[in-house]
């Protein structure tokens, strides 16, 4: 869906993707460094079901909602990456606890 | 950890770190007030300089001069002895100009004099069949990827829509060598004509030359299909189709990414839920807040500046920060106010860069069918509510967006209406035969975004508000 | 606009709706007026408890009115769903009021005794239970829950729903619903009722005021009089997460969609605009020190509303006797209650005269001279 710029010069780091290690970049928010990477970063929704990737990209539509090192729910469009991230793509309702 | 606010009160906090923000944070802190900027993002910018000191995109023309031109106020901010934070997010703001911000977990309350919203805008709602497919994405949203990441569409793109953002991002895409497959132009044609008696004011503004370099530039390379009046996407659990009707034409094209983008509108949602006074504008078809030459809103000591007051564009917005800091200079240190630029040379310049408004607003108004949708249609995406469901609720009594939460509870998922808030008041103006004024607005409230529980409770109780809550 | 009706029902919240569906379902030719987008709506903002302990202490005919609605839910819940296809997710598998720490379970333990003691209240079985008791039936309490009441008959609906499906019978029955038509005159003349509203007057041979605190000043119109004492609540709610608690409690519900609804306050402050963000606080610390796991669940709305209170708590019914044909409804707890309304209101409004043996107690008679009072009809 997306490649990156061969500008891009910016230090590669790793995270994992539902614990398969991922390349992003330094200074990526978690939902491009998802769309990057050209795995299956869909979501599932809390009221249906019905699969969603990301849409506005700006912390207001909500449709980019992961599991971020254990914690669910977070606006991933709005989280920077970290080397050694956990990501986890939620499927229906967030668990409790996590 | 992040850094959280140093005191907990300041003469001005300024809320947003887009071109509004930073010009108003400039001036106020040159001026000697105390001031915090608080933004969400990683960094300064808002969407239109979006990582204006971190992009990777190095080729400078690409991004184009109006992305460098934030560069400027980026140094002035930094030097200028305002505090600033980034990822710190306001949940709260009230008339008693009580600022919640969380930042890294935990929330902190700061009292300020004088608040400054530059909230700017975001993309208006676009509720076609199949929106809410993955490979559905606003153009906003891509340019932020093109920006901060340097990402451009590489499957089989296409673009959707109106409006000066979408060529802007077309040429950007194109420029980094990304795809695009073709665009769908959904500018009515009746609208070239009803702009006419706006097009010499238009001709004279800046955006006149560059918007038209602009389109010849795309339109040398992408495929372009005037007149889309019928717009859907199609697949099984991802986007595979993208089918449109122009005149007599109809078509389906494959696509794995469609972005959509129909202008921008107002971000609301803290002003609003501040009590802020707001008035459905009909030129822009959106809800404005009411504000005063200065910025000044219904509730005392709060400021609206940017694209946040009505849609006006970057050059405008950073002069009505510089308004509205001034005005607060002039309030709390009168003194220091004869330093800053006089306020008729502020006014001269907002009237120039505002020039070119009327046109761009009558030319790129969105189509009735693709901002009131029919049948099947989400309307809001995080319940989601068909338009069908809300006639239902019309039917049986639903009155306006408030009532329609009862019924259907659009509105009342994380995104608090931003994304359903304005097709919901079209759609039941329509419905029940009503203006979008007569049917109002939800009516928001605290946390604007959600905060966890327990950032919630670690918040200062008092003994009073404990035996409130406590019983036996 | 000149319309007949057999009832005008003052009030489309729950309260109204109930009594108007009532009337519906038995034939009659109802209007509901109810005003526009914005109002004071306590049937918006509630908990959505069915709940019977504690209520009535002070009035065992309450007990007995509460418990009698707890026990016809199940019949109210299938008719709306036979109705209307809407599920309002009834769920009655007893409730809880949980405590933390030693006093706050020594002064249930006292309220508990109290409500058995009380000569006349009927016996649903409220009883308090060890911490151990307490982690069997919800093994997700933190260690600071010392231990509760609990009630088999308690529990909890879909109160959103409810009212949808209300609304959605109203107009299967055929019922009028005119929104954005406040009432602000009622006059009595050539036997019927004349209500004005800005949208021109209504015409009925009934009335029942449904209004609630705003039954204070249009009760008077038909001489009658409800006086009311009403409080603001505060209500915060997360995100939806997967189901974790299988029973309601006062403070603490999850909603069929899976949100988790925490309460709620009591405040003196009448201003349903602004929010306490202290009393946000106080609710939300309280129900992660319950429920641990809440702690990191996104809360994503709060809100507050005005408790439609009687000015003692327990419910005021009752039949004008100056101007026949008019009638006042107005009480907390609209969800409990809602088949009561809807089936023994209606139908006394429908024969013209109020049950004494099972609404008896509630006339607002009651207040007499002296209208202060201290009842719990409150949990």
């Amino acid at each position: 869906m997306f490649k990156r710029s061969d500008q891009d010069t910016r230090r590669p780091l790793q995270i994992f993707v539902d614990g398969t290690a991922v390349e992003a970049r330094e200074g990526d928010t978690v939902s491009a460094a998802l769309l990057a990477s050209g795995r299956d970063a869909r979501r599932a929704t809390a009221v249906s079901g019905a699969p969603r990737l990301p849409y506005c990209m700006m912390g207001v539509c909500f449709d980019c909602l992961v599991t971020i090192d254990g914690v669910g729910n977070r606006q991933g469009c709005l989280v920077p990456v970290a080397e050694g991230m956990q990501i986890e793509i939620q499927k229906g309702k967030r668990e409790i606890g996590r | 950890m992040r850094a959280t606010p140093k005191r907990d009160n300041y003469d001005i906090v300024v809320i947003g770190a887009g071109p509004a923000g930073l010009a108003a944070t400039v001036f106020a802190a040159e001026a000697g007030l105390s001031a915090l900027l608080l933004d969400e993002n990683p960094g300064p910018g808002g969407q239109v300089w979006r990582a204006i000191s971190s992009t990777p995109v190095a080729e400078r023309e690409q991004l184009g001069a109006d992305y460098w031109a934030g560069a400027d106020l980026v140094q002035a901010v930094r030097s200028s002895g305002a505090e600033i934070i980034h990822r710190a997010t306001v949940w709260s703001l009230d008339r008693n100009l009580e600022v919640g911000v969380s930042v890294g977990g935990a929330s902190a309350f700061i009292n300020a004099r004088r608040v400054v919203l530059a909230t700017g805008a975001l993309e208006r709602p676009f509720p076609i069949p199949g929106w809410t497919l993955p490979g559905v994405m606003t153009a906003g949203a891509a340019q932020t990827m093109l920006k901060s990441s340097g990402l451009v569409p590489d499957g089989r793109t296409v673009i959707a829509g109106q409006g000066p953002l979408l060529w802007l991002l077309a040429a950007q895409i194109l420029r980094l060598g990304g795809r695009i497959d073709r665009i769908l132009d959904t500018t009515e044609r009746r609208n070239h004509i009803a702009a006419l008696p706006h097009a010499f004011a238009f001709m004279t503004s800046p955006y006149f030359a560059k918007g038209l370099a602009m389109m010849r530039e795309v339109r040398a390379k992408v495929r372009v299909v005037t007149g889309v009046n019928e717009l859907s996407a199609e697949g099984d659990g991802q986007l595979a189709t993208v089918t449109y009707a122009a005149g007599d034409r109809r078509e389906t094209i494959p696509a794995g990414l469609l972005l959509l983008h129909q202008g921008v509108v107002p971000n609301v949602n803290l002003a609003m839920a501040a009590g802020v006074e707001h008035r459905w504008d009909d030129r822009q078809l959106c809800w404005s807040p009411v504000v005063d030459d200065k910025g000044n809103t219904s509730v005392e000591g709060i400021a609206i500046a940017g694209d946040g007051a009505g849609i006006a564009g970057m050059e405008a917005a950073v002069f009505r920060g510089r308004i509205a800091a001034r005005a607060a200079v002039q309030a709390l240190a009168p003194e220091e106010a004869a330093k800053l630029a006089p306020m008729a040379m502020l006014r001269t310049n907002l009237a120039r860069a505002e020039r070119g408004r009327a046109f761009l607003d009558t030319l790129f108004r969105p189509a009735r069918q693709f901002r009131i949708p029919k049948g099947d249609t989400i309307v809001c995406r995080c319940e989601e509510v068909t338009a069908n469901d809300i006639l239902d609720a019309v039917a049986i009594g639903a009155t306006g967006p408030n009532q329609l939460k009862a019924y259907r509870r659009t509105g009342m998922g994380p995104c608090q209406g931003r994304l359903c808030g304005l097709t919901v008041t079209e759609l039941m103006a329509e419905a029940r035969g009503k203006s979008p004024q007569e049917i109002g607005y939800y009516r928001l409230r605290a946390p604007v975004k959600p905060i966890t529980l327990s950032e919630l409770a670690a918040v200062a109780k008092t003994e009073a508000d404990v035996n409130a809550v406590v019983r036996g | 606009m000149s319309k007949e009706y057999d009832v005008a029902v003052v009030g489309g919240g729950l309260l109204g709706s109930a009594i108007s569906w009532g009337l519906g379902r038995l034939g009659k030719k109802v209007a509901v007026l109810d005003e526009g987008d914005i109002a004071k709506r306590a049937s918006r903002a509630n908990f959505a408890l069915i709940w019977v302990q504690s209520k009535g202490l002070g009035m065992p005919a309450y007990t007995g009115w509460t418990v009698r609605a707890s026990e016809t839910w199940p019949t109210l819940a299938a008719e709306l769903k036979e109705q209307t296809g809407l599920d309002v997710a009834l769920q009655q598998n007893g409730g809880f009021h949980l405590t933390l720490g030693e006093h706050e379970f020594e002064q249930r333990a006292q309220l508990v005794t109290r409500m058995h003691n009380q000569v006349g209240a009927a016996d649903y079985r409220m009883e308090m239970l060890s911490v151990s008791e307490v982690k069997k039936m919800l093994p997700l309490v933190g260690p600071e829950v010392s231990g509760g009441s609990f009630c088999p008959l308690d529990g909890h609906v879909n109160s959103l729903r409810t009212f949808r499906a209300f609304h959605t019978g109203l107009k299967l029955f055929g019922v009028d619903y005119l929104p954005e038509r406040p009432v602000s005159a009622i006059t009595r003349a050539g036997g019927e009722f004349h209500l004005s509203t800005p949208q021109g007057d209504i015409h009925a041979a009934k009335v029942v005021l449904a209004a609630g605190n705003a039954n204070q000043t249009l009760a008077p119109m038909v001489g009658l009089s409800a006086p009311m004492g009403p409080t603001r609540g505060q209500i915060v709610v997360t995100e939806r997460t997967v189901p974790f608690l299988p029973h309601p409690l006062t403070t603490i519900r999850q909603t069929d969609e899976g949100t988790v609804m925490i309460g709620d306050s009591k405040e003196e402050q009448l201003d349903d605009r602004v929010l306490n963000h202290s009393v946000s606080a106080v609710m939300a610390d309280r129900a992660q020190r319950m429920f641990p796991h809440l702690a990191r669940l996104n809360v994503v709305r709060s809100w507050s509303g005005i408790r439609v209170m009687p000015l003692d708590g327990f419910p005021i019914y009752d039949r004008s006797e100056s101007q026949p044909g008019a009638f006042v409804a107005c009480c907390h707890s609209g969800v409990t209650l809602a088949p009561n309304h809807a089936f023994e209101i209606a139908r006394m409004v429908a024969e013209d005269a109020l049950d004494a043996e099972l609404v008896g107690a509630f006339s607002a008679r009651r207040f007499g001279e002296d209208r202060a009072a201290n009842g719990s009809g409150y949990y």
